[in-house]
């Protein structure tokens, strides 16, 4: 666009600092509330710069570490399983149905695309995971309901397929001998990387995201994922010290440091996309920006 | 490959065309099965909202009552709250968010500086990233009674008197409004950045050598022509306006009884009543009633577009 003078782009700046901030001081606050002390944190609130530094909350957890590694572990297991199984399925119903010469791939597509149009809700859903192949209380009822093939995605993959595989490259090697398969695995994948990354990206950030999943699925504390822990420490702090974590109960609680150690739960909870998250932001925006373009 | 002599008769011929196709077949299976079970099979269970569930008898086995189920809900004040609830948070939500989005774009666009500009849009998509759960957790250290940011520092700060944030329903359709703009206003931007800097400079280069000003160029030429992204994502939203984002309406009130009247949405309902209740008959009614009206919407927002502009669609 036009020229903009130099003070204007000052003022731009100064503008886009602003909502900079106001999209950060709420984790600012966070992480300085964990680290505060609970006494100063009693008398004056939660804040943005401690006056009375203490991680007095990260030891208590430490102490306490075995439901939150175990959370941890689920949630990565989870995390890493999900995005696997999600991406293999996705682009293996992608490809096909990107193929000019596929017989059904107009039905095929409209099979995926009919369910961004239409759900039977979630009682049913929940009928049928819970009664028909009953995942409760397993790590299964985190990763596969709901979240493993989102039609969206095998629509966007579709179109990636289609516009960016030059079908002479996947004539060429079917009429040298390579099967389907290998074509699929050796030529069609490594040329979508871009698309398989953003795909992936959104799928990790689903996956690790997730709680709903567990808040219906999953009654046995031993399969709490990391943010469905949060979420009963968020809701009832003495969850924390009940008997399903472990520890002897009169003692911890007395002892608990509630308010930082409520923080300092979240901060545990938040920092691995803090600290991946300027790794991966290039990406995210590329991938929005794929999304944004209609296929 | 291996030559081999040409047979012609037609079903040999479609044999052949079956092997050639398998693999491909197979690779579809996976998925086809998995949207099976977790989309279809799910389609057929609307038959819940029909029958009086007994689960001795099981689903197919239960009687059937008719539009009962239908009727319990419409009776309750619920039905009226949790419809106006979702669909005017709904449409606040994609006003304010897509306005500030929109905003946030051109603006974000006029930015010289790549490297700031490229920091902008990774700052303010962060909240977008973050899960509900510790959107909750954000929310309570700005409101919580009694250690609160806003009660504790803010407010003293103008003399103001503490708040019961979570006990005051009033307040709800402000602080969720501010929630959903601050975690999807910067996701919208990206979005809308992305087709503004699609837009050919050129359009730009003769309208300032014709002279027009920043204001004209932005209302002449950058909004028209980022329009169809608009009326997608608006479309998207629009069919879309009876469903909420649970996390929001859940966890960001931290599920407080109090604050229903004001929080209570169709999605909320609907797993209160699964899970709390165990009244599966009405939770499945209000779960019918959510997917065909956004069903219908979804067709009717895509008919009305097509009529207008085809191109604009989304099919």
């Amino acid at each position: 666009m036009g020229k903009t003078t130099k003070y204007g782009q000052w003022a731009l700046h100064a503008l886009f600092l602003l909502i900079s901030a106001a999209a950060l001081l709420p984790f600012l606050l966070l992480v300085s509330s964990s680290i505060t002390d609970e006494q100063e944190i009693i008398k004056s609130g939660y804040s943005l710069f401690p006056s009375q530094i203490s991680f007095a909350a990260y030891d208590y957890l430490m102490k306490d570490a075995e439901a939150i590694l175990r959370s941890y572990g689920i949630s990565v297991a989870v995390t890493v399983i999900g995005t696997i199984a999600s991406l293999l399925m996705i682009s293996l119903f992608a490809y096909p149905i990107s193929r000019k010469d596929m017989p059904f791939r107009n039905g095929l597509s409209f099979y995926v695309f009919f369910t961004m149009l239409f759900n039977g809700g979630l009682v049913p859903t929940y009928y049928v995971y819970t009664q028909i192949l009953d995942l409760k209380n397993t790590i299964w009822a985190l990763i596969i309901p709901i979240l493993l093939l989102n039609g969206f995605y095998v629509l966007l993959a579709r179109t990636f397929f289609a516009t960016s595989i030059p079908v002479p490259v996947i004539e060429s090697a079917y009429i040298d001998g390579a099967g389907e398969f290998r074509i699929f695995f050796r030529i069609v994948m490594p040329l979508s990387l871009p698309i398989l990354a953003t795909i992936g990206l959104f799928q990790v950030i689903h996956y690790w995201n997730d709680w709903f999943n567990a808040l219906i699925f999953v009654t046995d504390s031993k399969l709490f994922s990391l943010q469905y822990l949060l979420n009963k420490i968020l809701l009832d702090i003495q969850f924390l010290s009940s008997s399903e974590m472990g520890g002897n109960q009169a003692e911890m609680i007395a002892a608990l440091p509630k308010e930082s150690v409520r923080m300092a739960m979240a901060v545990i909870g938040v920092i691995p996309i803090l600290v991946s998250y300027p790794f991966f932001q290039k990406y995210f925006v590329k991938g929005l920006t794929v999304g944004a373009v209609k296929g | 490959m291996e030559q081999r002599k040409t047979v012609t008769t037609a079903s040999s011929k479609r044999w052949q065309r079956f092997r050639r196709y398998l693999p491909l077949m197979l690779m579809v299976v996976p998925g086809f099965i998995y949207l099976l079970i977790n989309n279809y099979l799910p389609m057929l269970g609307v038959i819940i909202a029909f029958k009086n569930v007994n689960f001795a008898k099981g689903i197919l086995g239960s009687d059937w009552i008719g539009f009962k189920n239908f009727e319990f809900l419409f009776k309750t004040s619920d039905a009226w709250i949790i419809t106006r609830n979702t669909i005017l948070y709904n449409v606040v939500f994609i006003v304010l968010n897509f306005s500030a989005a929109i905003g946030a774009a051109i603006v974000l666009n006029e930015i010289k500086n790549r490297f700031m500009s490229r920091f902008y849009q990774s700052v303010i998509l962060l909240p977008h990233l973050i899960s509900t759960v510790i959107i909750g957790y954000l929310v309570f250290s700005l409101l919580s009674m009694e250690t609160g940011f806003m009660n504790k520092t803010l407010l003293p700060l103008f003399g103001a008197e503490e708040v019961p944030w979570y006990s005051e329903p009033g307040y709800w359709p402000y602080i969720l409004t501010l929630v959903s703009v601050w975690k999807g206003a910067g996701y919208f931007c990206v979005i809308f950045l992305a087709a503004i800097v699609g837009i050919d400079h050129e359009y730009y280069e003769a309208a300032t050598i014709d002279g027009a000003s920043k204001w004209q160029q932005i209302f002449k030429i950058t909004l028209p022509l980022i329009t169809p992204v608009i009326v997608i994502m608006s479309l998207i939203a629009i069919g879309r306006i009876f469903y909420s984002d649970f996390g929001l309406f859940y966890q960001v009130p931290l599920n407080a009884g109090a604050l229903t009247t004001t929080t209570n949405v169709i999605d909320t309902y609907v797993y209160r009543a699964l899970l709390n209740l165990g009244d599966l008959g009405m939770a499945s009614a209000a779960g019918v009633y959510q997917s065909l009206v956004g069903f219908v919407l979804v067709l009717g927002s895509n008919y009305i577009v097509r009529k207008i502009n085809k191109d604009n669609a989304l099919f």
